[in-house]
């Protein structure tokens, strides 16, 4: 058989607790990986990098760090668009003050930014849960928002509105500014993808995980087993602003390169975000991955249909396509409220007795 | 449950000096008094039943020792310090554990991991390492693994370790409940009710597995029950409370023949 997993037939622990217990979804996984760094590089070009890959990649790392703010912590979160800015302002300031610093460092410390801003934030989830904290988190995307279009020394005093990302190399080849090869864009955000996934997978299935979940199932339970709320759910924002402000800032210099903050990082990204973390499934990093597939992929699918395959106008076509868009978020939502990854689960349950139902 | 596997088990045991001590304990909630002026000690190695009709002040009493209620007077000891008002995570870590009335897993997780949930004080490693899962992270996480796995044994939960626990039956969720709370290797396990809602079979298994854990691990249990004829066969010594007021203290020979606790029971007249 190509597919199973019935029967335990392990011997040590490590086996037992590894991120990929069967062998074939071990396997897959290798495969996957190496398609994405040997040879996606080769055949890709302008179109496939900005309309598809690079918007996968990069929203996949922003849904990673929601779903383990809400879907592993669970608190609710509407602030991912200013958090977002935080990470692409934070980006923009270390980049034209430290020209020399490398764009590794300038990515990864405006994630660190981002965190801190995150944790201040997250204070008030000591005190509010629920719908009350989802406002209050909104008031901070307002705020954030509001505050980098109020403040010039955030924009260096651009007259225009707009921060522009200058050119930046890793290895010598420019992954930022107009003379990036999609192929150089593409690597540099899979990388950092692969690397913040796997630091996801580790934190959520470990004792640091387990304490988010802890809270987020039962938290007066987890407090007394010795969590302590405050330390979780700071950490738990900590880290999901991480990941968001990594996006943020691979968004504006890498993807966008030029980008205006109330377009770029306004309320609709914060629920576009929300969005792919319930579609792909709350509490599951494969969902985050899902998630961001989908929301990125379907719009490019309706409107291929739509507008190549049935020649209808591009006006109307936007317009049913964001009808069908929600629809759609809808009946997930009714048909499985748990998201793809369930599904997937529910799947691979299904194939572990196929053929036999009992 | 016979008296005499009681008696059985005693040889084993040893009990201590004190443990915890609660001294003219008293807790308000605005104008209604739920406790009010009590003391009584728990000591190494016992099992230590407090019983009382509803609304006696029972809970309440859990939620002082492990430190959701603060009350307004009186002093609490533990391991001979005087213990000043922590948070429940702090009590935590000082080795008091508890499970609840109305069981209180984390649902979204498995059997495995609510267990392993429990070690959470005896774990250490920090975030870096957590996030490689290497070095001191990967190890601490082994090492604990042999310890959740030794407790799933013991409960014979083997084959639920890695469904979710919210699609187990109602006893074994218990179950899984004391072994989360025993993960933590408490000085002090606290039992909210551990056999409500359970049938007779139900009932034995869980006392089998009290008395076990206090024998085998030496654990000092504290626990709330309703059935008495369980308390009266499993405790060495037993508090009776009603209407916040401690109206008995004793064995269970002692507390059974005390004329106030028959009165609170089964009204005057008898």
């Amino acid at each position: 058989m190509l597919y199973r997993e019935a029967g335990d037939f392990k011997t040590s622990y490590a086996a037992d607790e590894q991120t990929f217990p069967i062998r074939f979804d071990r396997n897959a996984f290798y495969v996957l990986v190496a398609v994405a760094f040997l040879l996606v590089p080769f055949v890709i070009n302008n179109y496939w990098s900005n309309a598809v890959l690079l918007p996968f990649l990069i929203w996949s790392i922003a849904a990673i760090g929601l779903n383990i703010l809400t879907g592993y912590c669970g608190q609710v979160s509407l602030g991912t668009g200013g958090f977002m800015a935080v990470g692409a302002f934070g980006a923009f300031k270390l980049m034209t003050a430290f020209p020399d610093l490398n764009i590794v460092f300038v990515v990864v410390l405006a994630g660190f930014i981002t965190a801190l801003v995150g944790m201040a934030f997250g204070l008030p989830s000591l005190r509010i849960k629920g719908f009350y904290l989802a406002v209050a988190t909104l008031a901070s995307q307002f705020f954030l928002v509001w505050l980098f279009n109020k403040v010039p020394w955030f924009m260096n005093n651009s007259a225009t509105g707009h921060i522009n990302a200058p050119v930046r190399t890793v290895f010598g080849q420019a992954v930022t500014g107009a003379a990036a090869t999609p192929a150089a864009k593409y690597l540099f955000c899979l990388a950092i993808l692969v690397a913040l996934a796997l630091v996801a997978k580790n934190l959520t299935r470990g004792r640091i995980g387990r304490s988010w979940m802890a809270i987020r199932d039962m938290d007066i339970a987890a407090e007394i087993i010795g969590v302590s709320p405050l330390r979780a759910k700071i950490s738990a924002f900590a880290v999901s602003s991480f990941f968001i402000g990594v996006a943020g800032a691979l968004y504006f210099t890498v993807y966008f390169g030029a980008v205006e903050v109330t377009d770029a990082f306004g309320i609709r990204v914060s629920f576009l975000v929300l969005f792919m973390v319930i579609i792909g499934g709350l509490g599951s990093i494969l969902g985050s991955f899902l998630g961001a597939g989908f929301m990125v992929l379907l719009p490019i699918l309706l409107k291929n249909v739509m507008v190549g395959g049935l020649g209808w106008p591009t006006d109307l076509a936007a317009h049913v396509e964001l009808l069908v868009v929600g629809l759609l978020i809808m009946v997930f939502l009714i048909v499985e409220p748990h998201g793809l990854a369930q599904l997937w689960r529910l799947t691979k349950e299904k194939l572990r007795l196929w053929p036999f139902p009992h | 449950m016979t008296p005499a596997v009681a008696a059985e088990a005693a040889p084993g045991r040893r009990i201590g000096g004190v443990l915890m001590e609660m001294r003219n304990i008293t807790l308000r909630f605005g104008g209604v008094v739920a406790i009010k002026d009590i003391s009584f000690d728990i000591r190494e190695g016992e099992i230590r039943a407090i019983i009382g009709p509803n609304g006696a002040g029972k809970s309440s009493m859990l939620n002082v020792i492990n430190g959701f209620y603060h009350p307004q007077e009186g002093e609490i000891w533990f391991r001979g310090e005087k213990r000043g008002s922590l948070r429940p995570h702090a009590i935590a870590h000082q080795g008091i554990a508890r499970t609840f009335q109305n069981i209180a897993l984390f649902k979204g997780m498995s059997t495995l991991d609510n267990i392993m949930t429990g070690r959470f004080t005896k774990m250490k490693s920090n975030m870096f390492w957590q996030a490689l899962w290497k070095g001191p992270a990967e190890k601490e996480e082994y090492q604990n693994r042999e310890v959740v796995e030794k407790i799933i044994d013991f409960l014979q939960i083997q084959a639920i370790r890695k469904t979710p626990v919210g699609r187990l039956p109602y006893g074994l969720q218990k179950r899984v409940e004391l072994g989360r709370a025993l993960a933590a290797e408490p000085k002090l396990l606290l039992l909210d009710e551990p056999m409500a809602g359970m049938n007779v079979e139900e009932k034995e298994d869980m006392s089998r597995f009290i008395l076990d854990v206090n024998e085998e691990f030496g654990t000092t249990i504290a626990l709330i029950e309703h059935d008495m004829g369980v308390v009266m066969d499993i405790s060495d010594r037993v508090v009776v409370l009603d209407y916040g007021r401690k109206i008995g203290d004793g064995t269970p020979d002692e507390v059974r023949s005390n004329p106030e606790v028959i009165e609170a029971y089964l009204g005057v007249g008898h």
